[in-house]
């Protein structure tokens, strides 16, 4: 019994777990915002071996790109860096996106308090910033940053406003960032004349593939890569990721609750056993039974029901500290966990299922047993 | 009283092969009883006295012959037909009691009822029970109770379904000579009842209750005295 309560609560927590982690990066990766497309440069290297990221991708790509393929709605390039952050005697390590203000909408970002920067701040270099709300909580502790200067690898910048938050996500903190205009960053913060990525908003209802197609055509032609050589970028597009992570993270659920069953099944094997012992310890009974008047389908029926009472029992208890282990896991890990009805209803018929298996056998044999024999037994 | 045949046993053969021995427990054995009688079966241990009572008892087949109980052949039955009329037409009592342990009296005494599928189980076992003189100790499990106790729950669950036969294995083996006589006069009250009583026993002053007595040498009977 204890292997099946132990078998049930790995069903149902491992079924939690993976379909909380995979509502959590969904949820994570629409908040990326909507018809996105995400254009990266490819790592330079060869066989896979890689040396850094290449620094092919150029501003004059964005401005192709947004004059040339159809179905773009606005793009904005994005430089990349991490700057030491200053204000006051605070000091803190950012990291800075150098966007235009078109990336508030394509990230889906939005502002809190204050406002973004402008399209002439973005034209003039203008020395700006957007800051995150964690970020703006370590620098300012409360204090409204609003027309603050704060310094940025040393350079002097005027927060003009703070973002809405979106919540960690793990890898990345979306709160705890500097937006700044992308030619502020390019020539003055960074001095880099290539871009870490170009975030490309579709129209609403236009195929999104097409549009990577064209992408794609467009960036090799402008690359002059040869027809048999790899794109020295890559194209990314949110429904594919999405994709992508649902079916790894339904492998992963699949492979969690296979190896939980396997131990459902060894827990299985255990109530065969304790009622095989059962069957053997009570023989003089089952004799008894039989001397007045129990037939082999009454004497069956009494043994399975015992061992399905037993592993349902085992199931009921299993889905109960599952369920709580599932809790305790979510509480002190990152790991959020979804407990559906599904996988309750799937654990516990399971171990229905087990009861009636295991326990077909050991009553089959009370029941084979002969009357004048089982008598006897002592 | 009728003079009826309740059992009609011909030609009764039963052979147990032990390793490469085959031992004829039963060689032919021919036995009528009428309904009503009392018997007794004894015989030294080989002679088939054991196997002879789970034949009666319709525990186990003849190899050969027949075997008419109440009217009914069961010699040929399947084992659910055999359990089926064990539980309408015999009323075991042995001599190790055989009550299911975690149970109480009135329990043990409905179960057979309950097989049956028959109604107010509770009521008929509670009647057996005040019947035996075991008013006060329905709800008492077996351990409970002492070894004549016992006895006399064993009997009231061997009559409850009304049995034709009520067969008893050693019923005085595990009680003391005065438990044992009030056992036999229970059995002798029944009898004078109408109950058609059977008792398998190699005690000589437990068979002298019995008007009729058998006894068996070598699968067969070597002696029948008393009957009708």
């Amino acid at each position: 019994m204890l292997g099946i309560i132990i078998g049930v609560a790995a069903v149902i927590s491992m079924l939690a777990i993976g379909a909380g982690a995979q509502k959590s990066i969904l949820s994570r990766l629409s908040s990326l915002g909507t018809n996105l497309l995400i254009v990266r440069p490819g790592s330079s290297g060869s066989h896979g071996v890689s040396s850094g990221t290449q620094q092919t991708l150029k501003l004059s790509d964005a401005e192709a790109l947004l004059n040339q393929v159809s179905g773009i709605n606005m793009l904005s390039p994005v430089v990349g860096g991490s700057a030491q952050a200053k204000y006051l005697n605070k000091n803190n390590r950012v990291s800075v996106n150098g966007v235009d203000v078109t990336w508030m909408s394509v990230r889906d970002f939005s502002i809190d308090v204050g406002r973004c920067f402008s399209s002439a701040e973005v034209e003039s270099m203008g020395r700006v910033a957007v800051i995150g709300p964690v970020t703006a909580q370590t620098l300012f502790e409360g204090e409204d940053p609003r027309e603050q200067t704060i310094k940025l690898n040393g350079i002097n910048f005027r927060v003009v406003g703070v973002l809405k938050s979106k919540g960690d996500q793990g890898w990345f903190n979306p709160d705890d960032q500097v937006l700044v205009p992308y030619t502020t960053a390019m020539s003055i913060l960074f001095g880099v004349d290539y871009l870490r990525e170009i975030d490309i908003e579709a129209n609403d209802g236009v195929d999104l593939t097409a549009v990577q197609t064209s992408v794609s055509e467009i960036l090799r032609k402008r690359h002059r890569i040869a027809d048999d050589a790899d794109n020295d970028f890559e194209v990314m597009n949110q429904a594919e990721m999405i994709s992508t992570v649902t079916s790894v993270s339904d492998i992963f659920s699949l492979l969690l609750g296979g190896i939980a069953g396997i131990s459902l099944l060894v827990g299985g094997i255990g109530i065969m056993n304790i009622m095989l012992v059962t069957v053997t310890e009570r023989t003089r009974e089952i004799g008894i039974r039989k001397a007045i008047g129990a037939k082999r389908g009454s004497v069956m029926m009494q043994f399975l029901i015992e061992s399905v009472v037993l592993s349902g029992l085992g199931g009921f208890f299993g889905v109960a500290l599952g369920a709580g282990l599932s809790l305790l896991v979510s509480k002190f890990t990152q790991f959020p966990s979804v407990i559906t009805m599904n996988s309750v209803i799937l654990a516990l018929s399971f171990s229905f299922a087990v009861g009636v298996f295991f326990g077909w056998y050991p009553a089959r044999r009370a029941a084979g047993l002969d009357p004048i024999e089982a008598l006897r037994y002592e | 009283m009728t003079n009826s045949l309740i059992i009609e046993a011909k030609g009764l053969v039963k052979i147990y092969r032990l390793g490469g021995v085959t031992v004829r427990a039963l060689d032919g054995l021919d036995l009528d009883v009428l309904a009503g009688e009392m018997l007794a079966i004894t015989g030294p241990s080989g002679s088939g006295k054991s196997t002879l009572m789970h034949l009666i008892g319709c525990l186990d087949r003849p190899d050969a012959g027949t075997y008419v109980l109440a009217g009914e052949d069961v010699s040929r039955m399947s084992e659910d037909e055999l359990a089926e009329v064990r539980n309408k037409r015999i009323g075991f009592v042995f001599q190790t009691f055989n009550l299911l342990p975690r149970m109480s009296a009135i329990e043990n005494v409905e179960l057979p009822l309950l097989y049956a599928g028959m109604s107010k189980a509770r009521d008929k076992a509670e009647e057996a029970l005040v019947n035996v003189g075991l008013k006060d100790r329905m709800h008492h499990e077996p351990n409970q109770l002492s070894g004549g106790q016992r006895q006399r729950v064993a009997v009231a669950r061997a009559l409850i379904t009304n049995p034709s036969i009520l067969l008893a294995d050693e019923p005085t083996g595990n009680l003391d000579s005065k438990t044992g006589e009030e056992i036999l006069q229970l059995f002798a009250k029944l009898n004078g009842e109408g109950r058609t009583v059977i008792v398998v026993t190699h005690d000589h002053d437990v068979a002298g209750h019995c008007r009729r007595r058998i006894n068996l040498r070598d699968g067969r009977i070597s002696d029948d005295r008393g009957g009708k």
